[in-house]
């Protein structure tokens, strides 16, 4: 039965045959990486960039030694030059520096938000999914309300009431997502919740809390896997906004948004790379996370397998009884 | 390779001698199971009462929607609710209600004193956890097993469940396993707190002909090692033969009759279950001998028709049928049956 977990397998696997534990996480993680990169080269391709976006924020003080905001006016509004990277702006600061400084404060931004949201989607999701009934009903119209309102609407009147900050901008953010992203998780949950081994965990005596986070939660990883990603980009994006309205992260911060706003706007014709350059930094991430976020949903949705040659594939491989629960094991 | 086991002791007599006011190990009475669409009351389970001794196994037979499965539920309040509610009715197991129970106190006799083996063995194992995490998840909720006792407590019971090479299985996840293999670990779930009783819900339904005998075999050795009972419901009568004590036919939500095996095989005195052993294909009958189906469908049970509801189809039907629902009274000692009309074969 091993042979049935993926064709990849027989290419990772090492010719002596080590203990069947090893011999699965071999397969899972090197396997899914070259799967990545033979059947998704574009989803390969943003996993690079979203992997220089991170190692960026995580050692911009490396990258960049110069405080972003180290102030040099005799060079200010320079191009991009061996000296100054990518040019200066109005008040002489280093553009590349306050890039890579950006791209820190993107990276941080977007991981606490969205991980903020993942945990409010998570417990919203699958109590109200597995508790069904009025409580879900409640909670649903709650969601429902709360998604009436347009986002930007809710994004100005928060951050009125709590002022502009990056700490105040994840919160906004992540309960925006968070219970917008509850819907699909709850939908996972409702089908998850109909299996046997749910009513089996029960049977057997096991709380309630025991079957949500031993039974439930690892069955809708898949799902919550590929929110997160989605939503790295949707908060990034949103982040910029902010900033670029002048809600988000004040400056001197050097958000993304922000410098696109306050400095490239104003000296778009004598600068241009002031907002030519903190506007690329912003699509090829955006990009970037979306191409990977994507690939990564194919492939963790046993639905959307095989290249391309769409529902034929995908019903055949459902009609195989063990063709199912093989994907979901080899993807995770 | 024993001893692990035996430090566990479930049976223990200074633990479960509690004095059984019934006498049998789990006493049911007037069980009334409904399920409510909107105004509509669905009976799935009609008020029933039966009893299963220590160490017997009694099978629930009847064919699909007559509410064995229902009344399985029932036992370990089980019933998704809503829309279903047991609305009457007494369980005593050991001595103890269960539906007067405190849902905590309940979680202590599920998967403890009382297990439950289901239909689908494909998908009633959790498709992300490994087999080991599986397998000790009875024993972390129920017992305070060391975790060092808990791998050789899981390869012990892959062993009962004679799962070859129990060592290298034990790290596998379940869609690497056969149906009669997983069928083989939801049992050795079901037995990892040795409990009193077992309720085995059509356990080979979904299997080969081949894995469903010796699925059976190993329950019926392991229950008979064990001492305990077995509910084990099916709709094959060829299971029910060969495997339990004492059979109660189902139909309709109620108990229609209920003996030993031998009773109900060599003198069923309810046309429902003649209807249903005529209708078993037979090798020991002539080549020229015909099935004979029951004719008709099982009835609605959101609208059952008065009287006996199995008039509509019972080619012995008589005007007291129509009016009058026959309740389940004594033929021959412990032989019951709900019929007005005297059968013989």
């Amino acid at each position: 039965m091993t042979t049935e977990t993926a064709p990849a397998a027989l290419t990772t696997r090492p010719p002596t045959t080590p203990p069947l534990r090893e011999r699965l996480g071999d397969n899972k993680v090197l396997g899914f990486i070259g799967r990545l990169i033979v059947q998704r080269p574009m989803g390969a391709f943003g996993a690079a960039i979203c992997i220089v976006l991170l190692l960026t924020g995580v050692f911009a003080d490396v990258i960049a030694p110069e405080g972003y905001n180290a102030i040099n006016p005799i060079d200010r509004l320079k191009p991009p030059s061996a000296e100054y990277w990518l040019g200066t702006d109005q008040l002489g600061r280093d553009l590349f520096t306050r890039i890579v400084h950006g791209a820190q404060l993107s990276v941080i931004v977007a991981f606490a938000a969205t991980s903020l949201s993942i945990v409010i989607s998570a417990v919203i999701g699958i109590t109200s999914g597995y508790f069904g009934g009025r409580f879900d009903m409640a909670s649903q119209r709650v969601v429902d309300g709360w998604m009436c309102f347009p986002d930007l609407i809710i994004l100005i009147v928060a951050v009125s009431v709590l002022g502009p900050g990056t700490w105040q901008v994840i919160l906004i953010l992540g309960l925006l997502f968070g219970i917008s992203g509850s819907r699909i998780v709850r939908s996972s949950v409702l089908s998850v919740k109909q299996n046997i081994y749910i009513h089996a965990a029960q049977s057997m005596g096991a709380s309630t809390l025991r079957i949500l986070v031993m039974h439930i939660l690892p069955n809708v990883m898949a799902p919550i896997i590929v929110l997160f990603t989605t939503r790295l980009a949707a908060v990034i994006l949103a982040e910029s906004g902010l900033s670029f309205l002048g809600l988000g992260i004040p400056p001197p911060a050097p958000s993304w948004g922000g410098m696109l706003s306050l400095d490239g706007r104003s000296y778009m014709f004598q600068a241009p790379w002031l907002a030519i350059v903190p506007g690329v930094a912003l699509t090829v991430a955006v990009f970037g996370i979306n191409m990977f976020g994507d690939a990564l949903r194919d492939m963790l949705d046993p639905r959307m397998k095989g290249v391309g040659s769409g529902r034929y594939v995908a019903a055949v491989r459902r009609d195989r009884p063990s063709s199912r629960q093989s994907t979901g094991g080899t993807a995770q | 390779m024993k001893d692990a086991v035996a430090n566990q002791p479930a049976n223990t007599p200074g633990e479960t001698m509690q004095k059984d006011p019934v006498g049998g190990l789990l006493q049911v009475e007037h069980l009334r199971t409904v399920f409510r669409q909107g105004r509509r009351e669905v009976k799935a389970v009609d008020g029933i009462s039966f009893s299963v001794n220590p160490g017997e196994t009694l099978a629930i037979v009847g064919e699909s929607g007559s509410g064995k499965s229902m009344t399985a539920m029932s036992l370990l309040r089980l019933i998704p609710s809503p829309p279903g509610e047991i609305i009457d009715g007494d369980v005593f197991f050991g001595g103890r209600n269960l539906l007067d129970m405190s849902e905590d106190e309940l979680r202590d006799v599920r998967g403890n004193e009382i297990a439950m083996i289901f239909q689908e063995p494909m998908t009633s194992l959790n498709p992300v956890l490994t087999v080991r995490q599986q397998l000790a998840e009875p024993m972390r909720v129920h017992r305070k097993v060391k975790e060092e006792d808990i791998e050789a407590r899981c390869l012990d019971l892959l062993r009962q469940v004679r799962i070859p090479d129990p060592e290298t299985r034990l790290d596998a996840y379940p869609h690497q396993f056969s149906g009669g293999m997983r069928q083989r670990v939801m049992i050795a779930m079901a037995l990892a707190c040795e409990p009193r009783l077992l309720i085995a819900d059509e356990p080979t339904t979904a299997l080969d002909v081949t894995v469903q005998a010796q699925i059976l075999e190993l329950l019926k050795d392991l229950t008979r090692q064990h001492g305990s009972s077995m509910i084990l419901i099916t709709h094959d009568l060829g299971v029910v033969a060969r495997y339990a004590d004492r059979i109660n036919v189902m139909y309709a939500g109620r108990i229609v009759e209920s003996g030993t095996a031998r009773e109900i095989f060599e003198q069923p005195r309810h046309p429902y279950t003649l209807g249903l052993i005529n209708s078993m294909p037979r090798l020991d009958a002539s080549e020229k001998a015909r099935l004979l189906p029951i004719e008709g469908q099982p009835p609605d049970l959101g609208n059952l028709p008065t009287g006996c509801a199995f008039h509509p189809r019972c080619p012995f039907a008589v005007d007291q049928c129509r009016q009058q629902d026959p309740p389940l009274e004594p033929y021959q000692g412990h032989h019951l049956k709900a019929c007005w009309v005297n059968v013989d074969d």
